[in-house]
């Protein structure tokens, strides 16, 4: 319909057609460079974090030594006893990335999943009309201020309240206990991931066609059940793609995590038990913030940009990820 | 449709009868739950949202002081003498001004072209993709892109040099440009959206009195659109203000701001200076300032300002009305990891 009436826009001749010609080649130049941005990124980002990543080939993503010596020694600039001065071994933060993440994706999954249904289905008027500005504040929050209440208020609150003397003590060889821990840190990341979880769940609950649903209410099925074997069930793409955007999210957080996770770069040992849970771990993001010196060159500085580049590096599959999985409900009609 | 014109007008259908609200307490028991724990969910994130609120109202009301409005940041140890958040109040401005005045012509220019050209099909769609997968960019990534490039000697005019020729990359110029593709998405999206809810009738008529589709875009989609847009703008504001992670990498570590020597605003762009969010993460115990009351106090104006702009948004979008958008649906360009 529009396609047609452009085509008669097109067949006009003269100055008019000329200068839509010139608009549609200069605005297709600058939606262009969107692409050229997002190469640059990659290719600059990735050139800079070269010199860590041959250095230390494939183990940089392995165990080995604590990170806090690994980055002083750079700092200092004098190499550690028998190794490059780009030595570094990043898992521990890794690790502390993934367990930050998978927990608060997991809470966030169940929460989002249950709030999008109240919204599309339970909700009466009102009520939704009063939470989606909630959610949109819970999104706009300043991830400082979220950080902020962290260290302030929670931080001290789980020290004194929910670490025993006796938690303190059976790992006090190796780590000192002090709040800013893990299971504070994913609790808060949980909170700021859930808007966006809500809001791709909700939209494609709210495209499932409405016929669907009449049709198995009109079998007699409650509507609890109906919601859980039809709507969910047309929509898991949907959910599995907000899950992984929500992943992508949660992996780049830095600010927050850099004020409640305890700074310290602790492998947090899941064999710990309980206590696991009240480990400082420091996830990429946050080693970012707290290492950075100041310098744009130098070893320290290539370190930092490897670090983004992982980060850049899984953001970017995780949005194709994104992408792919809810391809499925195409096969519904469902452009979500 | 003649035979039923021929035939006597049919007779009207009975009134529906609608059942009234069926009731949960004849579901089982596992159905009833998920149930009371969807209504227990949507209380419970009106209750965390509230809390936050009230928790940073009750904090910023006993710390802000009016003299913090007019005091620039001072260094002291003591929370008394260390001064107010002028600079950073300001320096807030300035950034948000640099990265709407990129973004928002960018982002509306591109929206554009995707949904009144889009051709070729294949470079749409992936400018479509691209724009999503910037908005999944941690912000600390896109901070350290902007390091790099924005230290490249050619570029150093944006930003000062130190005394032995390195380009700093830290400064008002280069921490709005970046910001500027965290508000890309938001401005791209909103626009993109009001744009597709737009009856086609409006273009159509444009068509047919012989408009060009630029112009057509610039008479009659555009200003139809102004509440989508202004949305889209609100949003992208929101976006720069609370974003933390570019400021503390690309505006210096100075509190204060402290312009470049040579032309005054224009050294005051090219120079170091600190916005409310850095001010507040300085501020806090995990910066190296510690106090507390500074930070409580800044942090409340911050989440004043994003009450503000959230109402905002609310009011710009409420109605429903075509070219106003969805701002609950923009979220998914919300990138987190500020």
């Amino acid at each position: 319909m529009i396609l047609g009436a452009s085509n008669q826009a097109d067949r006009r001749v003269g100055a008019g057609a000329r200068a839509d010609k010139r608009a549609e080649r200069t605005l297709g130049a600058l939606s262009a460079s969107v692409l050229l941005l997002i190469t640059l990124m990659v290719v600059t980002v990735g050139i800079n974090a070269w010199p860590s990543f041959s250095a230390n080939g494939l183990s940089w993503f392995g165990p080995g030594g604590d990170v806090v010596t690994q980055f002083r020694a750079m700092h200092a600039g004098i190499p550690l006893p028998g190794h490059e001065l780009l030595y570094f071994r990043a898992w521990p933060l890794i690790w502390g990335t993934l367990v930050v993440t998978v927990i608060s994706v997991a809470i966030a999954l169940v929460v989002a999943t249950l709030a999008a249904v109240f919204m599309t289905e339970f909700a009466p008027a009102p009520v939704r009309r009063m939470l989606e500005p909630v959610v949109r504040l819970l999104a706009g929050v300043p991830s400082v201020v979220y950080g902020l209440i962290g260290i302030l208020a929670i931080v001290p609150w789980v020290n004194e309240n929910l670490i025993s003397n006796a938690r303190r003590q059976s790992v006090a060889y190796v780590v000192q206990l002090s709040g800013a821990d893990l299971a504070t840190a994913a609790l808060i990341l949980t909170i700021m991931i859930v808007p966006i979880m809500i809001a791709l769940s909700a939209d494609a609950l709210a495209s499932v066609p409405v016929a669907w649903r009449e049709g198995s209410t009109a079998l007699g099925v409650n509507r609890w059940r109906t919601i859980w074997r039809v709507s969910l069930r047309t929509a898991r793409p949907a959910l599995a793609a907000a899950t992984v955007l929500a992943t992508a999210r949660a992996l780049g957080e830095a600010i927050m995590l850099a004020m409640v996770s305890g700074g310290r770069p602790f492998a947090a040992n899941p064999l710990d038990g309980l206590t696991f849970f009240f480990e400082p771990v420091q996830p990429l993001g946050a080693t970012i913030v707290q290492e950075f010196g100041g310098a744009t060159t130098g070893p320290v500085a290539s370190t930092i940009y490897a670090i983004a580049a992982v980060l850049l590096f899984s953001a970017a599959l995780l949005s194709f990820a994104g992408w792919a999985v809810k391809q499925p409900l195409k096969r519904y009609g469902i452009g979500v | 449709m003649a035979a039923a014109l021929g035939a006597s007008p049919p007779a009207a259908p009975p009134a529906v009868v609608r059942p009234p609200r069926e009731l949960t307490s004849s579901w089982p028991l596992a159905d009833r739950l998920g149930y009371w724990a969807c209504w227990a969910t949507g209380i419970g994130l009106c209750a965390i949202a509230a809390a936050i609120v009230l928790f940073m109202f009750v904090k910023g009301i006993s710390t802000l002081r009016p003299s913090l409005f007019v005091e620039s940041p001072a260094p002291s140890l003591r929370q008394s003498q260390s001064g107010g958040f002028l600079d950073p109040l300001v320096g807030t401005l300035i950034v948000t001004a640099i990265g709407i005045v990129l973004a928002a012509p960018a982002g509306v220019a591109i929206a554009a072209w995707l949904s009144e050209y889009g051709r070729p099909t294949w470079l749409a769609r992936a400018v479509e993709s691209t724009i999503e997968t910037i908005a999944g960019v941690p912000s600390v990534v896109l901070a350290i892109f902007g390091l790099i490039i924005f230290s490249q000697s050619f570029l150093g005019f944006l930003s000062q040099r130190t005394v032995n020729g390195t380009v700093t990359a830290t400064s008002f110029l280069v921490a709005g440009a970046v910001m500027a593709l965290l508000a890309l998405p938001l401005i791209f999206g909103a626009t993109r959206e009001a744009l597709a809810q737009l009856p086609g009738r409006l273009r159509e008529g444009s068509y047919a009195l012989g408009k060009t589709r630029i112009t057509t875009i610039r008479t009659v989609l555009l200003p139809a659109i102004r509440p989508g847009l202004a949305s889209g703008i609100v949003l992208g504001i929101g976006r720069i203000v609370g974003d933390t992670a570019i400021v503390v990498f690309l505006l210096g570590e100075t509190l204060k701001n402290e312009p470049a020597n040579g032309v005054p605003l224009l050294g005051t762009l090219r120079g170091t200076g600190s916005t409310l969010t850095s001010y507040v993460y300085k501020n806090s115990p995990a910066g190296e300032g510690n106090a507390p009351q500074k930070a409580y106090a800044a942090a409340f104006v911050l989440m004043v300002i994003v009450l503000v702009l959230n109402a905002t948004v609310t009011r710009l979008t409420s109605g429903g009305r075509p070219g106003g958008g969805n701002a609950f649906r923009l979220l998914k360009y919300w990138p987190l990891g500020r």
